[in-house]
């Protein structure tokens, strides 16, 4: 199944930084795996731009689509077996320690 | 006609779980799993009162659920393997099962943590135990639409988020069951709080029994059957003829269940898991006078294992019996430090018992008073003012 991983940050990080894997490792060793189909680190959300069409005029705002306090900082798209595989790839990667992560199954997986 | 639909009963009760369990892993479809397990049931009322009940009634049920599925998976042209497995499928066996037991994998399933506790629980009602959305709705008090919706939504979730039909191994495996047992803690408080439905208390208690022959090696989980017995072994003698709630020294020991405090003896390990410490200190309580030292070191563990402020409003108690009164407000003070327990109806009473025993007779009362008006139920609330007014009348 694919998965989107949404790695976001979170008003409260864990505090032990001494635990906190390490994104290289993560990166290569999902690559490796073949797990890790994609993925990428985001400009912050002020470099956003939102967009809609309404009445057939376009609308365009400046800034993310929902202001929070947590922000999308970066995706991967993974490839796993089922969601407990996701969830330990999603375990060891550095943003669901300092962050969070959400895991989004695709529409058509 | 009225044999009969016991005899259906007790099948279902039975072989519902392996029924449906076996289904999921072959089709992957649990509502056609549970449609066909229905039907199977409806088929029995039907045939049973005039055929006579069969000499398997679990087998019985497997195979016409069996063949309802085949017939809707043949009309609907499904692969080919899925037709070959489900052909093959032979009636549940009772008895010792193997790790691999479809029910193990259900249970693991509806319990799994990407589902929200209030899914696990009521998922696990409606699939492994098989008790009526109607029934599971009216226990946690939504219609019986919002607990449809609720099943669909949990149903659907599994699907498409991919969680898979699997018992986890190794590390992943003592990692998730303690949110196996806690579905079935929830359950069976449900069933035994004053005002639940007593009938999740034994669906509970079931549930129970089979995890812990499935899982022999998991001290935690003969720990929890073991505390339900105790627990439950007291059904019958926690009210008055009245119907008021009675404390532990008060109830008749004679209307307790022997044989259920006999086997929860029996199974209890001699472990440190926050279930068999449990255990242990129920156990405690079945013995003709408490060894209150003793309880209170069991709590002192449990305490450590999981510092929950209940579970130190407990130890305070036990202390209280233990040593002194003063000892156990003292502990108390500290568990209700950063105000955790602000309000709770039996930290209120827990002090006002306290208090009692310590020979402040009118500061107990106020405080018998105040639980009361904060006691959830009915007959919890009745049972803290007679406490209040015993000691009134003392006064005089």
């Amino acid at each position: 199944m694919k998965y989107l991983m949404f790695v976001c940050t979170d008003t409260e990080p864990e505090t032990d930084e001494s635990q906190v894997p390490d994104i290289e490792k993560w990166v290569a060793d999902n690559d490796a795996a073949g797990r890790r189909v994609d993925g990428d680190r985001l400009a912050p959300p002020t470099a956003a731009t939102t967009v809609r069409v309404r009445g057939g005029q376009l609308l365009l705002s400046d800034g993310p689509f929902a202001e929070t306090k947590e922000v999308i900082v970066g995706y991967d798209v993974l490839e796993c077996a089922d969601l407990d595989e996701a969830i330990e790839v999603a375990r060891a990667h550095p943003m669901a320690w300092n962050g969070r992560i959400e895991l989004r199954p695709f529409f058509s997986a | 006609m009225a044999d009969a639909r016991v005899a259906v009963a007790e099948a279902v009760a039975d072989s519902h779980g392996r029924i449906v369990a076996a289904l999921i892993r072959i089709t992957g479809d649990w509502d056609l799993a549970e449609d066909c397990a229905q039907e199977a049931v409806t088929v029995a009322l039907e045939r049973w009162p005039s055929d006579g009940v069969p000499a398997n009634p679990g087998g019985w049920l497997m195979t016409v659920a069996r063949n309802r599925a085949l017939d809707v998976l043949r009309r609907a042209t499904i692969e080919r393997r899925k037709l070959a497995d489900l052909a093959v499928l032979t009636d549940p066996s009772p008895g010792p099962a193997p790790a691999s037991d479809d029910r193990l994998r259900l249970i693991f399933t509806c319990c799994h943590p990407a589902l929200s506790l209030e899914a696990r629980v009521a998922l696990t009602l409606r699939t492994v135990a098989g008790v009526p959305t109607a029934d599971i709705a009216r226990a946690f008090l939504v219609t019986e639409s919002t607990m449809t919706r609720r099943l669909t939504r949990a149903k659907a979730k599994i699907a498409q988020a991919g969680i898979p039909y699997r018992v986890p191994s190794g590390s992943a495996l003592a990692e998730r069951l303690p949110g196996v047992l806690a579905v079935l803690y929830l359950l069976f408080t449900r069933g035994y709080d004053s005002d639940g439905e007593p009938a999740f208390a034994t669906e509970a208690i079931r549930l129970a029994r089979l995890l812990a022959a499935l899982m022999p090696g998991e001290p935690e989980v003969s720990a929890l059957l073991a505390l339900f017995l105790l627990q439950h072994s007291r059904r019958d003698a926690r009210r008055d003829a009245d119907g008021n709630l009675l404390t532990l020294d008060r109830q008749d020991r004679a209307r307790w269940d022997h044989d259920a405090i006999a086997e929860a003896l029996r199974i209890l390990p001699d472990a440190d898991g926050p279930y068999a410490l449990q255990a242990r200190i129920a156990a405690c309580h079945t013995a003709e006078a408490t060894d209150w030292p003793r309880v209170a070191a069991l709590y002192d563990r449990l305490a450590e294992v999981v510092p929950s402020p209940v579970v130190r409003l407990n130890r305070a108690v036990a202390h209280g019996y233990a040593h002194s009164p003063a000892d156990g407000l003292r502990l108390l003070a500290a568990a209700r430090a950063g105000g955790a327990l602000d309000d709770y109806p039996l930290a209120v009473a827990a002090e006002a018992d306290l208090t009692a025993r310590a020979g402040d007779r009118e500061g107990a009362v106020a405080l018998f008073e105040r639980a009361a008006a904060l006691a959830p139920s009915y007959a919890e609330r009745r049972a803290l003012l007679t406490r209040a007014e015993d000691l009134s009348r003392e006064d005089d």
